[in-house]
């Protein structure tokens, strides 16, 4: 960039205003400036369901099904939140999905990391055919195993357990086993031969060594399998039909049904059940930017 | 004295399988065997209690010669798939493209526009439910300062999908990042040489930028079809109670085959509804690998 020089002929018959804007560096500063007021403008694009959302929720009925609609509430209703927590079993419903979600992102880390450290690290016959069996699971639709699954589930007498939803999360998945393979690979070769020159086992290697040194990427599967979870609909709407399990995914739904249109309480509801999730994202926003660059191929 | 049981080599592939077991029998037990079943039962008019009765080819014949509604469901998906797919792929090339430069406050940016692809399920349903309300939703609001009196969104049978495609497209920001990440990891080096040789911007881009993302372009498309034809939740949630309305304009697919298999049970005849849905991701994704080779360019290759 340093490099960069002015390219504009220096004939001199070109006129003040013209060459201003051929100069390159000019022309830079002007392209940066308007790729700036896009990027602004996009940005509150993107910002405004948001803040309909907070906004919406601190209105009264009435202001909510006042014409033209306003972009801030007159007064900030606070205790919508309180009617909202209280109209519904939420505390319930929030245990429940912590629960699974913990279990599903305690099984997800360990279980995904054991399987992708075999992968990467350990030669083994037919390896390279069972990765790509494992990749190629990605390719299938969901509700081609989804209805099996559940004939599998029921006969099991699992409907209304929370084991269909945790379960499989112990077995590994496609998705986290390939992130995972991806960062194991950039872990040099010679610091397991060297551990296994003096006598460890593979297992011991991946507990004391593989473990530690994959750690941002335990971070980013932690954070999308939480993400997964907490946002599950599919599975608790498919195998709980007993109250008393439901999740606040499910429990949102049948909000909605009690609710009908009373947007205030129904985005208070909504804003609740994701804030966990915002405030993860803030808190850990540089493992979900390197998960994604582990899938892009960039390390 | 004694041979030893195992070499040194077999032993440490031993241990590689214990490593690869879980997945193995994850595979086994959650993906290869309900594929057979569901195979097998496909052909059969299986009810999830007892009766299962091998009835040949009906379950596909009745669905492409006597079921309007398989068509309806297989035409609002396409009708999904064939908007959301370009148009988020456009869209997030573009928004990367724009990230990409040096732009003060990228890391911000970056930040916000990813937001809304972390944000999924019921909450972002009920609130882009509240968004598209006609009246007093905030979408219809912003058109009316410009004077576009907005339609009906998704009590209109016509604009249940865009509405839907509408809202894919706030979440653009998930593939964002991954083509941002890929066009940092651009070498510096190709763009000082255009330079040198007077390449305008829009042509850097064109010649180097593109060319360098396209294996994630391809990535991306390949998943996002994958994913477009899977379309399940939303129209669960948005439309009404579930049904698919109005008019089954949101019937897609899957909700189609939701209600066959855990509503009606009729569980052969849903399964032979995956098989097909199967058939198709298939053929779409290897015409995919098979073109790739014609647009994709892998580093270290020369053409």
């Amino acid at each position: 960039m340093k490099g960069r020089k002015n390219k504009v002929n220096p004939s001199n018959k070109v006129k003040h205003r013209k060459k201003y804007f051929e100069s390159t560096k000019n022309r830079k500063k002007l392209l940066t400036t308007i790729n700036f007021i896009l990027l602004a403008m996009g940005s509150l694009l993107i910002l405004s369901p948001v803040w309909w959302m907070i906004s919406t929720s601190l209105k009264t009925m009435a202001e909510v099904m006042a014409y033209p609609p306003t972009f801030f509430p007159s007064k900030w209703n606070w205790q919508n939140y309180v009617r909202t927590w209280e109209a519904a079993p939420f505390n319930l419903y929030t245990i429940n999905t912590v629960t699974i979600t913990f279990l599903v992102v305690v099984g997800s880390v360990i279980v995904n990391s054991f399987i992708a450290y075999g992968f990467a690290k350990i030669p083994f016959k037919g390896k390279n055919i069972l990765f790509a069996l494992v990749l190629s699971t990605m390719m299938i639709p969901g509700f081609v195993t989804l209805i099996p699954q559940y004939v599998l589930f029921s006969h099991l007498q699992w409907v209304n357990t929370y084991y269909p939803l945790v379960i499989p999360s112990f077995f590994g998945s496609a998705f986290f086993i390939f992130l995972l393979r991806q960062f194991y690979m950039t872990i040099p070769n010679e610091l397991i031969e060297a551990a296994k020159m003096e006598g460890a086992s593979h297992f011991y290697i991946w507990r004391k060594i593989g473990m530690p040194l994959t750690k941002p990427a335990l971070a980013t599967v932690a954070i999308f399998s939480f993400n997964g979870a907490w946002n599950d609909f599919l599975g608790p709407l498919l195998y709980l039909n007993n109250e008393n399990l439901y999740t606040l995914q499910l429990g949102l739904q049948v909000f909605k049904g009690q609710m009908s249109t009373q947007w205030n309480y129904l985005m208070a509801g909504s804003l609740l059940v994701l804030l966990p999730v915002i405030v993860l994202f803030f808190i850990f926003q540089k493992y979900f930017i390197q998960g994604i660059n582990l899938q892009s191929g960039n390390k | 004295m004694s041979k030893k049981l195992f070499t040194n080599k077999q032993k440490e592939g031993l241990q590689g399988y214990i490593f690869i077991l879980p997945w193995l029998v994850g595979f086994v037990v959650f993906t290869a065997g309900p594929l057979l079943f569901s195979f097998g039962a496909s052909f059969s008019d299986y009810n999830v209690t007892s009766q299962m009765d091998f009835v040949g080819l009906d379950n596909y014949k009745t669905l492409l010669t006597d079921d309007q509604l398989f068509w309806t469901s297989l035409y609002n998906t396409f009708y999904f798939v064939l908007f959301s797919v370009p148009l988020t792929t456009l869209g997030a090339i573009l928004l990367s493209a724009l990230l990409n430069q040096d732009v003060p406050g990228m890391r911000f940016f970056r930040t916000i526009y990813y937001l809304p692809a972390i944000l999924s399920g019921v909450g972002v349903y009920l609130l882009w439910m509240q968004l598209l309300e006609p009246g007093t939703g905030m979408v219809n609001t912003v058109l009316s300062w410009v004077g576009i009196s907005g339609p009906n969104w998704l009590y209109d049978p016509n604009w249940t999908k865009p509405s839907l495609i509408l809202m894919k497209l706030w979440s653009v920001g998930g593939s964002m990042l991954l083509y941002l990440a890929s066009m940092q990891g651009v070498s510096k080096s190709l763009y000082e040489a255009a330079e040198m040789d007077g390449a305008s911007r829009w042509k850097q881009f064109i010649h180097i930028t593109i060319p360098m993302i396209t294996p994630v372009i391809f990535f991306d498309i390949v998943t996002s079809l994958i994913g477009g034809f899977q379309i399940f939740q939303e129209a669960y949630v948005m439309s009404g109670n579930g049904d698919g309305g109005p008019v089954n304009s949101m019937l897609f697919y899957n909700l189609y085959m939701w209600k066959k298999a855990f509503e009606t049970f009729d569980m052969g005849y849903a399964m032979a509804m995956s098989w097909i849905l199967f058939i198709i991701v298939f053929i779409i994704t290897i015409f995919n690998l098979k073109m790739a080779p014609r647009w994709v360019h892998y580093e270290g290759e020369e053409k």
